[in-house]
């Protein structure tokens, strides 16, 4: 089995922040837009190089949504940056109608994703943005792992014309993919090889998954762990393969499992190739305040919970 | 200078597509339409400088935006006379496979429309962008936008307000529709905004006001002063004081055709005081 380790930990949104400063050296049509988060968002390095190209919109996700509509007319690549809560939950219909229905180049920048936002508690863990997002016709749906992954991301989401939702997060997790790989948007990456279960696990989970999946080896339970940075549009193609082999699935992330990847991968199982499937997901509620491990591990989004998952699902084979 | 008559004559024309669009289907919302016809027969026509072929982007051409995207039938009616799309077009209003939708979209690809509209109150923001799209790309051309008075209503737009005045976006005209009314009455019945130029003043604008909002003449005037006024560090808003429903007497002054379409007599009635100009579609 592959073992997967790290020699450090960042936090994802600055890896949207180095994706971000090198667009800003690479691409002149790239700008962006902040609603009075920048440190948070590490939109710095972009806004210092590029001034010209950035707009502060001040405390109004709305406007500021309209606006980066706007500015794709004239063949600009806006990037807007705010918490994940603001940028779908608060603003859904100006997505919906002058971003995803008019078919606009904007790509919507979300921080501070889920319940490792951590101690400002349930108002800005939002819990509900994937599936909010991934039921917008048109709209990709990108949560990234490492910070590697999201500077990638961030860089390729650019090349794609059309709405794309970037998500990502606040706290420290791991750096364990290449620096130099290449972010191909709706493509799985398998991450293990295994033969009893196959774990899809996205963002924060993936590296959850990983360690799991070197606990589940030591009790001789292969597991292959498949990285699905990209949940709509969904690569059924590498979960099915997969499924095929090992004959249930266990998914993970940190998001409710109304409207999340879970739901997309058990109707794609539900389609093609129905087997057991087990959630790691919030169970239809809100989060709370405390530390992102505290959370994670009260509400079930951790190695340790994969495990328990696992057993199950290959109980039910 | 521009021949009135032809203006007043595409203005009639206008009118009846309007009414014979909205009857076809007995849906859609013929009030606001016929209160803001001379408003687009002038702005498509005489005010904004057009390039022949419609391309999304629009580098090198004034742009519009309409936010109060349920007047569409003066939109569409509009564009088609203005050459977007052939006339006979509009007889596919709010029909099945239609590109021409109850509220405009992009979607379906009709030629001249920017923007899906019809939610309300996105439509400042959405100009804003392209104004400042158009600074980037060194463009010195103006971006139009359209807006409904009680469309005001909506908070989004304030926030737009507010930013364009503190970003200098000094290439937009804002106009609002000032008939007075929304679906539900009045808009001092539904919800009193106080003196809207006096808000767009306080909030930093260009405030200019055309008391005869249906008069192509005061339009035209009006209109060219706003241009006059841009580019002097702040966006500019035009008060346009139209009466909805204008040309067809029994809907004039009054909400009760903001969103109901005339049966077969009214329609008849509607079109005899808008005898047929430059042929129907």
């Amino acid at each position: 089995m592959k073992i997967y380790t790290y020699t450090e930990k960042k936090d994802t949104r600055s890896g949207f922040g180095a994706g971000l400063a090198e667009l800003g050296r690479t691409n002149p049509n790239v700008v962006a837009l902040c609603a009075d988060l920048i440190g948070s968002l590490k939109m710095d390095k972009f806004i210092e190089e590029n001034p010209e190209r950035f707009f502060q919109v001040g405390i109004a996700e709305a406007n500021m949504m309209g606006i980066a509509a706007g500015l794709t007319i004239g063949g600009k690549i806006p990037f807007t940056g705010t918490f994940a809560n603001f940028s779908t939950g608060r603003v859904y219909d100006q997505i919906r109608q002058s971003i995803a229905y008019s078919g606009k180049n904007v790509k919507i920048c979300a921080s501070h994703a889920g319940l490792t936002l951590g101690e400002d508690g349930a108002t800005h863990q939002i819990l509900e943005d994937i599936g909010l997002m991934k039921m917008l016709p048109g709209m990709t749906v990108i949560n990234p792992c490492d910070f590697n992954q999201t500077k990638a991301a961030t860089i390729a989401i650019a090349e794609h014309n059309g709405p794309v939702y970037l998500r990502f997060g606040r706290p420290s997790v791991p750096i364990f993919t290449p620096a130099d790989q290449k972010f191909e948007i709706g493509k799985a990456i398998q991450l293990t090889e295994g033969n009893d279960v196959t774990i899809v696990a996205t963002g924060h989970l993936v590296w959850e998954a990983l360690e799991a999946s070197k606990a589940l080896n030591e009790k001789g339970i292969s597991a292959e762990v498949i990285n699905i940075h990209t949940i709509k549009p969904l690569d059924e193609e590498a979960i099915l393969n997969s499924v095929s082999k090992t004959g249930c699935i266990v998914t993970a992330e940190e998001h409710n499992y109304l409207g999340g990847l879970g739901e997309s991968v058990a109707r794609t199982l539900a389609l093609n190739k129905p087997a057991p499937q087990e959630f790691i997901a919030t169970n239809d509620t809100f989060g709370e305040s405390g530390t992102p491990a505290q959370l994670m591990a009260k509400y079930g989004l951790n190695s340790n919970a994969i495990i328990e998952k696992v057993k199950k699902v290959i109980s039910r084979k | 200078m521009p021949n009135i008559k032809q203006l007043e004559d595409l203005t009639t024309q206008v009118r009846r597509d309007i009414l014979r669009m909205v009857h076809k289907v007995n849906s859609g919302h013929p009030g606001g339409s016929l209160g803001c016809a001379e408003f687009f027969v002038a702005l498509y026509n005489e005010i904004m400088d057009r390039n022949d072929s419609f391309d999304m982007n629009g580098i090198g051409e004034d742009l519009f935006f309409l936010s109060n995207g349920h007047i569409s039938p003066v939109f569409y009616s509009v564009l088609a006379r203005s050459g977007y799309f052939p006339v006979e077009e509009l007889n596919t209003f709010r029909l099945i496979d239609s590109r021409l939708q109850g509220h405009p979209t992009t979607h379906e690809g009709l030629p001249g429309v920017r923007i899906a509209s019809g939610s309300l109150g996105q439509g400042m923001s959405v100009a804003i962008g392209a104004a400042q799209a158009k600074k980037l790309n060194g463009d010195g051309h103006i971006i139009y936008s359209l807006h409904g008075d009680g469309e005001l209503q909506e908070g989004q737009n304030w926030e737009a307000i507010m930013y364009a005045s503190a970003k200098k976006v000094d290439n937009l005209i804002s106009t609002i529709d000032l008939n007075g009314q929304q679906i539900d009455g009045s808009t001092d019945d539904v919800l009193p905004m106080g003196s809207i130029k006096g808000k767009f003043e306080a909030f930093g604008w260009t405030v200019l006001e055309i008391e005869e909002g249906n008069n192509l003449e005061a339009i035209l005037n009006g209109m060219a002063e706003a241009k006059s006024n841009t580019g002097q560090g702040k966006p500019v808003c035009v008060l346009l004081k139209t009466v909805m429903g204008n040309g067809v007497d029994f809907m004039m002054h009054t909400h009760a055709w903001h969103g109901k379409a005339p049966n077969d007599e009214q329609l008849a009635i509607g079109l005899e005081q808008n005898t047929e100009t430059l042929g129907d579609y």
